[in-house]
């Protein structure tokens, strides 16, 4: 009754095209954007912004990148944690090395450092797919911990790899605060989802749906495998980076190359698979899922414990994890392969009928 | 010379040992299209399940014969892994049929979180030792060619001629037997196998008891060499680019490549490891592992892949 485009008529192309068209969905989600940024640092306390939000909206913004390359361009990865270190590190190491640099400009070269070794491990992509693509960029991931372990120059010769940042701030504006944090995050997340909701419906986002369908017949009708592969790459790693330099600065603020282990990378895909595969809502959704539950079943797994009479002990608790964590992985995976954000479009077919379906 | 070809033999032993590991990954994978990451999940449980029913059988039946007991958990590891691939069969792949290879990919990563959560519950998470008798003591031989002859490490030469027993004998199973031949028609073809009546369920069932025995073997061998503890589900990643050289469907694939990494790991490590830094086996592997690929897309003995519109 209340979701339904009836009357909404489109009397111009820029009507039909744009990015929202209907009304609802449109104004909706302009009230949760103005919420986040406004509502949110007023109502939540400390705990939750950094344990919770933060997280969640770096990890959104990974995922983003990750579902750009498997779900839009249909190249397995699991390496993305690989080039959120790269972004991490060549975030640090131009904003400590070179004095003055904006803190804005190190993130983004940070992310043009990680697109550029994304585009060069993203070669095998031209020879392999599937699987073995999958293993071929376990490579990265592997390179990269050994680089980052090994090679001093990278870390600025600190031992075993850990570096920090301290004292960021945006022409004065001190990002101090959890509060700060936050919107520092949201506001980099708002413009780079904006800009991957556009991509992928412009033609390089087709290009690469073409090559995710078939690419033998994508290549028939004049897409250069080529640039749609390794923009594909490019961007995707470009997003990762970002949001690995995110991760290390805002985040951690002080880290070691185990903060972007190879378990960051199945996490990541565990994002995108879950949340749902070429959908940039699903993405926000799969990064949700992830990040909260272990936090849920941190919290309730004790307390459930003790409602039985069984007292489990830490390493119960997060051996119960894992299974719980597990299971319900499976579980998703077998209800509904397609990710959340199908749940979600099946959820509104159903609302544009109700109260009426037939 | 005679430290080159130590190098070499040390590395052929280790290569040996990865095999091991990548014919899990090759068995599940041709049988059932299903790339299986809870392999590693899969040695680790094994391994810490030997590792427990090794000493809690003979305070249960009060035994003192270390061999029996040994057997004895051996075989209820066994029967603890065929348990395993019944459920997996059961639960999780009956329900996932012709989803994506990425879809099954997420499953096996889930099922590799629960054995480790189980794994963890019923069997505790310290370090255990599997000592199954395997000896320690290096030998030297060829002691009359070379000066100073070859320094052996004894353990690995067991543990590589148990693994080329198990390959033999997996070899015959696949060629010999009927349910062999029926494996083998599901690889090539799931529909037609269905279709002339072999029962797709039970096929995948055997599968995973069979890499469940791998898993044991393998977990045995890694656990008696290095102690089980939860790092040896990460023997996974080490047989990860075996399989992928020698091709996702190829069971010779899985030994040579096995070899090949096993060699190159270890020679690269002598040689190019004091030039860049010590630590590079891993990633080495995954290289040489690419650079096979860049020149032929299938792994070296793959089925050739013909690309149609």
């Amino acid at each position: 009754m209340l979701y339904r485009e009836n009357g909404q008529f489109k009397t111009s192309y820029a009507d039909d095209q744009q990015l929202f068209p209907i009304a609802q969905d449109r104004w909706s989600i302009l009230a949760l954007t103005v919420f986040a940024f406004i509502g949110i640092p007023l109502l939540v306390d400390e705990y939750l912004l950094r344990a919770i939000l933060i997280p969640f909206l770096i990890l959104s913004l990974a995922a983003l990148g990750v579902n750009i390359l498997v779900g839009y361009c249909g190249q397995i990865t699991l390496g993305a944690g690989a080039f959120m270190a790269v972004g991490a590190y060549a975030a640090y190491n131009f904003h400590s090395r070179l004095p003055g640099m904006p803190l804005v400009l190190s993130m983004l070269l940070g992310g043009v450092t990680a697109a550029l070794v994304g585009i060069f491990f993203g070669i095998p992509s031209l020879r392999v797919r599937g699987l073995y693509l999958a293993v071929a960029t376990l490579a990265a991931q592997f390179f990269t911990d050994w680089v980052f372990l090994r090679v001093p120059w990278f870390t600025d010769h600190a031992a075993s790899g850990s570096v920090s940042v301290s004292n960021l701030q945006i022409l004065g504006w001190q990002i101090a605060e959890p509060v700060d944090k936050y919107l520092f995050c949201l506001f980099w997340l708002t413009v780079f989802a904006l800009l991957a909701k556009n991509m992928t419906r412009s033609a390089i986002g087709r290009q690469w749906m073409a090559i995710r369908d078939m690419d033998v017949a994508a290549e028939v009708i004049g897409i250069r495998p080529l640039f749609a592969k390794l923009s594909a790459f490019a961007v995707s790693s470009f997003y990762v980076g970002t949001a690995g330099a995110l991760w290390g600065f805002i985040h951690l603020s002080s880290w070691e190359p185990a903060a972007f282990s190879v378990d960051r990378s199945f996490q990541l895909l565990f994002m995108v698979i879950i949340g749902g595969l070429g959908s940039i809502m699903g993405s926000f959704f799969g990064a949700a899922f992830i990040v909260i539950l272990p936090i849920v079943l941190n919290q309730f797994l004790p307390a459930l414990g003790r409602l039985v009479g069984l007292n489990i002990s830490t390493a119960g608790v997060s051996h119960a994890e894992l299974i719980i964590f597990g299971s319900l992985i499976i579980f998703f995976l077998i209800k509904e392969p397609h990710g959340i954000a199908r749940l979600w479009s099946t959820g509104k077919e159903k609302l544009r009928l109700w109260p009426f379906p037939h | 010379m005679g430290f080159f070809l130590e190098t070499l033999i040390g590395g052929l032993m280790a290569g040996m040992l990865y095999s091991l590991v990548a014919l899990g990954f090759v068995l599940i994978f041709k049988a059932s299209g299903v790339f299986n990451f809870a392999q590693g999940a899969m040695v680790l449980f094994a391994a810490l399940a030997m590792a427990r029913f090794s000493t809690w059988i003979p305070q249960w039946l009060g035994l003192e014969s270390a061999a029996l007991a040994n057997v004895l958990a051996f075989l209820a590891a066994g029967a603890v892994m065929f348990l395993v691939a019944w459920l997996v069969e059961r639960l999780v792949l009956r329900h996932l049929v012709n989803q994506e290879g990425a879809t099954l990919l997420m499953a096996t990563l889930g099922i590799a979180y629960i054995l480790e959560g189980i794994g963890g519950t019923l069997f505790g998470s310290d370090i255990y030792k599997i000592d199954v008798g395997m000896p320690k003591e290096p030998v030297m031989i060829l002691e009359h060619v070379f000066d100073g002859g070859l320094l052996i490490n004894k353990e690995d030469f067991v543990a590589a001629s148990i693994a080329a027993l198990l390959v033999a004998l997996l070899a015959l199973f696949f060629q010999k037997t009927t349910t062999g031949r029926a494996l083998r028609a599901v690889a090539d073809d799931h529909q037609a196998a269905q279709s002339i009546g072999i029962p797709l369920h039970r096929i995948w069932f055997i599968v995973w008891c069979v890499a469940g025995v791998v898993a044991l073997v393998a977990g045995v061998i890694w656990g008696s060499k290095l102690g089980v503890q939860f790092s040896l589900s990460t023997v996974a990643l080490r047989g990860l680019p075996v399989v992928i050289l020698g091709g996702l469907t190829s069971i010779p694939g899985a030994i040579i490549g096995g070899l090949i990494i096993g060699v190159g790991e270890k020679l690269s490590e002598v040689y190019l490891g004091p030039l860049i830094g010590g630590g590079i086996e891993i990633w080495f592997a995954y290289q040489l592992a690419l650079v096979f690929l860049l020149l032929r897309p299938q792994g070296l003995f793959g089925e050739k892949i013909i690309d149609r519109v």
